[in-house]
């Protein structure tokens, strides 16, 4: 998961964010991290680029991106599908 | 051409008062430091802007999404409101001829080499012209009039205009009017083929003596705040603004220039220091030496564009300096201003043009 | 200060039309213009539908007499300005001070994205031609110049709202006595720029879109070019066509909410209209059609449509969302709709919002489904908002004949 923490600082811009900073369980939009819908389309591209997974519905999105843990389940889960 | 129209057109004249100012360039000229007591020169070509810790005028948060242009905007906007103690302008109007070209070629680079995959959105959103006029009025929580002007060498006199005629509407008692424009390795790279910039090595404050082709790249992003009421702190009046397009020779320009001063009851007797556009290309300067041989001739000039580098909207640069020296009524030596030991500046004329297809008059005077 | 500002003439070129006449019949016909990518070209093209003009560039050249290697942005400009002076017939113009103010999102870009092909492996490759026209004035100039325009030219550049805000910025000008005559508007052709930047926000109909319907999917972009042609009232006395429409009001506002979506209860949309009438002497009641801004995204649609809930309740005109037709034109959008508004009024049409299936179950109105003439249309609102929430909305009026 800090893998992930330091792509989304890095996909997202996240100037003077360390991924120390950024809690597994947190919420990343409004509140947490307070990241906006634009940001959520960054995610996705961040997905599919470095996982290589597609998420077509842009309404899964706040499920998915509810915290670092939800997105690196969701990421372990469709990985293992392609297998 | 008939007399009658030629003369009669672009035609503005109104009070309005500026009343402050908030100046991002290639000089020291953010944070309203002592004006400009220490030239900054460049070697070669190419003038880059002397920029501020963004993190005092912008959340941390809203940095992040924005690219360099923008935040040069948006802290010029945001001093000059400050200076001038305004939290809501009754309008924002920004002018820009290239636009926000980093976000632009960011997209453009990503979409050719992908082919089209894998894009982002925050390149795309932010490249749109109107983004730093929009980004501003965020901030605020402005729900004022918001225009954004994009038109080569009018972009800033085009959003002038607009933020003159609200005041004269009398819908709003002040405007925030700006002028932005950034150079990128991409745009430099592009303009440089064209041919627009000097080949040789020298002293960007030198470039009016090389007599040879070519310019230097200027950017700048440059906030005014205009009311129609004067107030104590005012810098100077913004008397009059006129623009004319692809004129056909000395003569007209020559026309031009006295129709204006004559709509506002002046002569050139009356003009304390004219302001010209020259930018050190031995081509587009020779206009200036036509003029200063004819009705400039008995007129001190002085010039900016060794201190700003050129690019569209340098004039607003050239605003910025008129309205320092109409409130000090002293040139600072780096003008080189022959004319210093006589009385105070009163009376300013701004003449400019980009690429013989753009030119702008202004008149500025001291309050 | 207050003297009115007068139509003289429109010209268009879109999806559904070449001109004026074209597109009215297209209008009346229920033909709309959106379909599989045919002239342009994308990896996007099994999958996203556009509406294009139909015609490739060397027949817009030809009908235009620019070189058909300029941006396509630019010609097809050129067709539908040509189209709005010729309507006009103003005999001496070349007597009045006449301005040219033009709006678009990119400018020449159709032209730079194939110069940076080359470009971005290698600096000194690309040809400097295809760059050449890429600011966004640079392509009014060449439709200035060929108009024989110079008295005052500029262009204008606020996203979607663009040319909605050169059409009432040309009517100041004429207000505060700097001009005479004004060809005010927009255009915009496709280009994977903006077409790849729509869909990063995944805002695009893979269908053909549906605005103002509860199962809406978001857009279908498309390029075209309005314009309208707006004189003096002493202008306006001495043509031998005596226009009927006047621009009676106008207002832009700022919606202040997020980048690129609107704020769920139309703030900035509700201002603009609210503006505009004011602006007018209107009230809400005295409207008679709305050509909505309805893109089809889920965002806009229930924004827009709160907006006019807020302002109109509890008498709806009708409405109709035009982009059912056309696409959405961005740069070119207000324009194109202008136009429409004014030959409404013209005409005394009202047109369809069309494949609508399931009306927006949160709002207390809905849209026209059918072509209808002879109505009596005396004040239409026309609505254009954009990124950046610059919302904006013009009014037209027909002259109450005496």
């Amino acid at each position: 998961m800090s893998d992930l923490k330091t792509q989304i600082i890095a996909q997202l811009n996240l100037q003077d964010v360390k991924p120390e900073d950024i809690g597994d369980d947190q919420p990343l939009f409004v509140e947490g991290l307070g990241l906006d819908s634009i940001d959520a389309l960054e995610l996705i591209v961040l997905l599919q680029q470095n996982y290589k997974i597609k998420l077509s519905n842009a309404d899964e999105g706040p499920k998915v991106f509810y915290s670092v843990r939800t997105m690196a389940e969701y990421i372990t889960a469709h990985q293992a599908q392609k297998v | 051409m008939q007399l009658k129209k030629l003369f009669i057109i672009n035609f503005l004249k109104y009070n309005m008062y500026i009343r402050a100012t908030g100046n991002i360039s290639a000089q020291k000229t953010f944070g309203h430091p002592p004006f400009l007591t220490e030239p900054v020169a460049y070697p070669g070509n190419r003038l880059a802007c002397i920029e501020p810790d963004y993190k005092e005028f912008i959340d941390v948060k809203q940095i992040r999404r924005m690219s360099r242009i923008i935040r040069m905007g948006v802290a010029a906007a945001m001093e000059c409101l400050q200076e001038g103690g305004v939290k809501t302008p009754g309008a924002i109007v920004t002018g820009t001829a290239y636009g926000c070209l980093e976000d632009t070629g960011v997209f453009l680079t990503k979409m050719v080499e992908f082919n089209e995959e894998l894009l982002t959105p925050t390149a795309f959103i932010q490249s749109t012209h109107n983004t730093i006029g929009a980004q501003i009025g965020l901030m605020l929580q402005c729900n004022n009039y918001n225009n954004a002007f994009v038109h080569r060498g009018f972009s800033f006199e085009s959003a002038l205009l607009d933020g003159m005629m609200l005041l004269k509407e009398n819908e709003v008692s002040n405007v925030l009017v700006g002028a932005i424009d950034e150079i990128t390795n991409t745009s430099h790279a592009i303009l440089s083929r064209m041919g627009l910039y000097k080949q040789e090595s020298s002293s960007s404050l030198d470039i009016f003596r090389s007599g040879t082709k070519g310019t230097v790249a200027g950017e700048g992003a440059t906030f005014f705040l205009l009311a129609n009421e004067p107030s104590a702190t005012d810098y100077a009046k913004l008397d009059g603004l006129k623009t004319f397009y692809k004129p056909e020779g000395i003569k007209e320009i020559q026309g031009h220039i006295l129709f204006f001063l004559d709509k506002h009851s002046l002569s050139l007797n009356d003009i304390d220091l004219v302001i010209t556009g020259r930018n050190g290309n031995a081509g587009s300067d020779k206009i200036f030496n036509e003029l200063e041989k004819n009705i400039f001739k008995d007129k001190k000039t002085v010039n900016y564009k060794n201190l700003s580098g050129e690019y569209p909207t340098a004039t607003a640069f050239a605003l910025w300096l008129a309205a320092n020296i109409a409130r000090s009524g002293k040139v600072p030596p780096v003008l080189e201003y022959a004319g210093q030991k006589e009385t105070a500046v009163k009376k300013i004329l701004i003449y400019n043009h980009y690429q013989h297809i753009h030119h702008s008059l202004l008149l500025v005077s001291a309050c | 200060m207050n003297q009115p500002v007068f139509v003289a003439g429109t010209g268009i070129i879109s999806a559904i039309g070449k001109n004026v006449a074209e597109c009215l019949d297209a209008l009346e016909n229920s033909r709309a213009g959106m379909a599989h990518m045919h002239w342009f070209d994308s990896i996007h093209r099994d999958r996203l539908p556009v509406a294009e003009v139909k015609i490739g560039n060397d027949e817009l050249a030809a009908l235009t007499g620019l070189p058909g290697t300029k941006s396509r942005t630019a010609l097809l400009s050129m067709v539908a300005a040509k189209e709005a002076l010729a309507d006009a017939g103003i005999e001496n113009l070349q007597s009045l001070r006449t301005g040219f103010i033009s709006a678009n999102s990119v400018g020449g870009m159709d032209k730079t994205e194939r110069f940076f092909t080359e470009f971005f492996r290698d600096n000194t490759k690309g040809r400097l031609r295809d760059v050449v026209n890429h600011e966004c004035g640079s392509v009014s100039e060449l439709v200035a110049d060929k108009l024989g325009i110079k008295d005052y030219i500029t262009t204008i550049s606020t996203a979607c709202s663009s040319s909605a805000n050169s059409i009432f910025f040309g009517a100041r000008l004429i207000k505060n006595n700097i001009l005479d005559v004004v060809v005010a508007g927009g255009t915009d052709s496709l280009t994977k720029f903006t077409l790849n930047g729509f869909n990063t926000l995944m805002i695009l109909d893979e269908q053909s879109c549906q605005p103002f319907d509860e199962n809406r999917r978001g857009l279908n972009l498309g390029e075209g070019a309005g314009y309208i042609v707006l004189v003096s009232e002493k202008v306006a006395a001495s043509l031998k066509k005596k226009p009927t429409v006047t621009l009676s009001g106008y207002c832009n506002a700022n919606d202040a909410y997020h980048q690129t979506a609107s704020s769920p209860d139309g703030t900035g949309s509700f201002l603009a209209m609210s503006g505009a009438l004011k602006k007018s002497g209107l009230e809400p009641g005295d409207i008679d059609y709305i050509n909505l801004h309805g893109t089809g995204t889920q965002n806009n649609d229930i924004a827009e449509g709160t907006a006019i809930k807020r302002l109109f309740d509890p008498h709806y005109p009708k409405m109709s969302s035009t982009k059912t037709f056309t696409g959405h034109t961005l740069g070119a959008s207000g324009g194109i709709e202008a136009v429409f508004s004014v030959l409404s009024l013209q005409h005394g049409i009202i047109y369809p919002n069309l494949r609508l299936k399931t009306p927006m179950k949160d709002l207390p109105f809905t849209v026209e489904t059918e072509f209808k003439n002879n109505i009596e249309v005396k004040h239409v609102l026309s609505n254009s908002f954009g990124f950046g929430g610059n919302c904006s909305s013009l009014v037209f009026s027909k002259l109450m004949s005496g």
